[in-house]
């Protein structure tokens, strides 16, 4: 009996708060993304968002393009097709790893900082003062993070997609002895654009599942610093879980291109 | 009472989930005056202020502001009616990310669509009112004291000249020669600008000072409503017990002795 009701409450707990969820993307598109438009936040935020998050990004994509063609080198090797390397190291990156790992950074890095910022704004009262200054908490907060994390995230993809493959080309003709001029021209060759755009297009979904996830808990949070930490946690570990889960419904969608 | 008033709210309700917080309050508040609501905590006083303000939604009841009902306004008409308030948070609730001249200039640069440099103009004549130097305009709420962030707030608060202004427990947290400054400021404020204010403390030597009429809650219902000089005899064994901060009386708190 104790079981049933377990898995009663847990079910209930889902659906309101997918219910919940529903009803704030509604205010964020309705509300937040029609005009009155803040272009000092939307910029503010671009930079806080892209711009301070490019090392964290690049370092991420460094490291990954290194390891990936190690790892390619070592399985392609077995049947004498070293010369993969360098194409799909490329494909991997810009179709997977670039968008999927800068992703889950930024909500890292953004998501949490969204969610813990928001929070203390609502947990000190300052949402209810934006509202009593006449400005609409959605428009001025949550609009313009929306906007710069679906606007930055695929520039980040798109450096991200560069730094990796340069990763690559670095530890293939460093330590692999690979030839620096075909691992260009294959990857070159081999790239095709819908490769990069499905990539690009990702990103995009990514920050405005971050965006969201971080304004929806900052939102909501409430029970001073405990609630903000809470809010900042949750905001983390759903958009990352929904990162991963909207990546296999996209790789799906975007795979018979 | 009712009829008359520039604020009335007439059998507001409000209750989240099982717990009922406002059952019922009846309230008028006459053009230009200044009603202080007391009562202790967790009785509803934030949240009638919330309904008036419109950040909650009562589940019954009217909220009429000189006339007009303003509950369940929505887009440009509720932007409209907001312009006309200001609030003091208890808190103070600064924006920490602007400095304290664009804190106070907030309202007028994005609900009135002011020129920054002339609402800067207005923000350190703001900020003089309330005894702050330019200068203060200058750093970040976080670089502030209390008492100090307390005055921003009262500066934002009365910034775009508001009809009408709450106070949220104005002088909570400040030590008595800070509070009484605070009250002052209260004061002069509204007098400068005749508006119409409610404020919530449970302070009553602020309640005593800033307060033209006094209205107890308890339990989510106004208990008593009358002059602030009648106080003393108000005859109400609430009230009574209120004043003089006795734990005997009609309001028992919930506490398990051992």
């Amino acid at each position: 009996m104790n079981l049933f009701a377990h898995i009663g409450r847990a079910t209930l707990a889902m659906l309101t708060e997918i219910g919940r969820v529903a009803m704030f993307l509604k205010d964020a598109l309705l509300q937040g993304l029609t005009p009155k438009i803040f272009p000092r936040q939307i910029i503010g935020q671009m930079v806080h968002i892209g711009y301070f998050s490019l090392p964290v990004v690049g370092l991420t994509a460094f490291f990954t393009g290194g390891a990936l063609a190690l790892q390619i080198y070592l399985g392609s090797s077995r049947f004498n097709a070293e010369s993969l390397v360098a194409s799909i190291v490329a494909l991997g990156i810009t179709r997977e790893l670039g968008p999927v790992l800068a992703g889950l950074m930024v909500a890292g890095r953004v998501g949490a900082s969204i969610a813990a910022e928001l929070g203390t704004m609502r947990v000190t009262e300052q949402i209810d003062a934006l509202v009593t200054l006449a400005t609409n908490p959605f428009k001025y907060l949550v609009g313009p993070r929306i906007i710069a994390a679906v606007v930055t995230l695929p520039m980040l993809v798109g450096i991200a997609d560069i730094i990796g493959i340069m990763g690559g080309y670095i530890v293939g003709t460093r330590s692999l002895g690979l030839n620096g001029f075909a691992y260009i021209r294959n990857t070159a060759d081999f790239l095709e654009f819908n490769d990069v755009s499905s990539g690009l297009i990702k990103a995009a979904v990514f920050g405005f599942i971050i965006a969201v996830m971080g304004c929806y808990h900052g939102f909501n949070s409430s029970g001073g610093a405990q609630g903000v930490g809470r809010a900042t946690t949750n905001a983390v570990v759903s958009s990352a879980i929904l990162i991963l889960a909207a990546n296999f419904a996209l790789t799906t969608l975007l795979f018979a291109d | 009472m009712a009829g008359a008033g520039y604020i009335e709210l007439t059998g507001v309700r409000k209750s989240f989930g099982a717990k009922h917080v406002l059952n019922g309050v009846t309230l008028s508040v006459p053009k230009g005056h200044s009603l202080v609501v007391i009562g202790g905590s967790g009785t509803g006083k934030s949240v009638m202020l919330k309904c008036i303000l419109g950040l909650l939604h009562p589940d019954s009841g009217s909220i009429r502001i000189a006339g007009e009902e303003v509950v369940g306004l929505r887009g440009s008409a509720r932007d409209e009616y907001l312009a006309r308030f200001g609030m003091l948070f208890q808190g103070a609730a600064l924006f920490d990310s602007l400095s304290v001249w664009e804190n106070v200039a907030f309202g007028l640069i994005q609900g009135r669509h002011m020129a920054r440099s002339r609402a800067r103009d207005i923000a350190i004549e703001k900020l003089g009112q309330v005894g702050l130097t330019p200068e203060v305009g200058n750093l970040h709420p976080a670089e502030l004291s209390g008492g100090m962030q307390k005055r921003v707030g009262l500066a934002r608060a009365i910034a775009a000249d508001p009809e009408i202004i709450f106070f949220d427990e104005p002088t909570t947290g400040l030590d008595p020669i800070m509070a009484d400054v605070i009250n002052n400021l209260i004061v002069d404020c509204v007098k400068r600008l005749g508006a119409t204010t409610v404020s919530i403390t449970h302070d009553m030597a602020s309640a005593r000072k800033i307060a033209d009429d006094i209205a107890m809650i308890f339990k989510g219902e106004i208990v008593w409503q009358g002059p602030a000089k009648t106080i003393d005899n108000s005859g109400n064994a609430y009230v009574d017990q209120f004043i003089h901060g006795r734990a005997e009386g009609p309001i028992q708190m919930d506490v398990l002795k051992p």
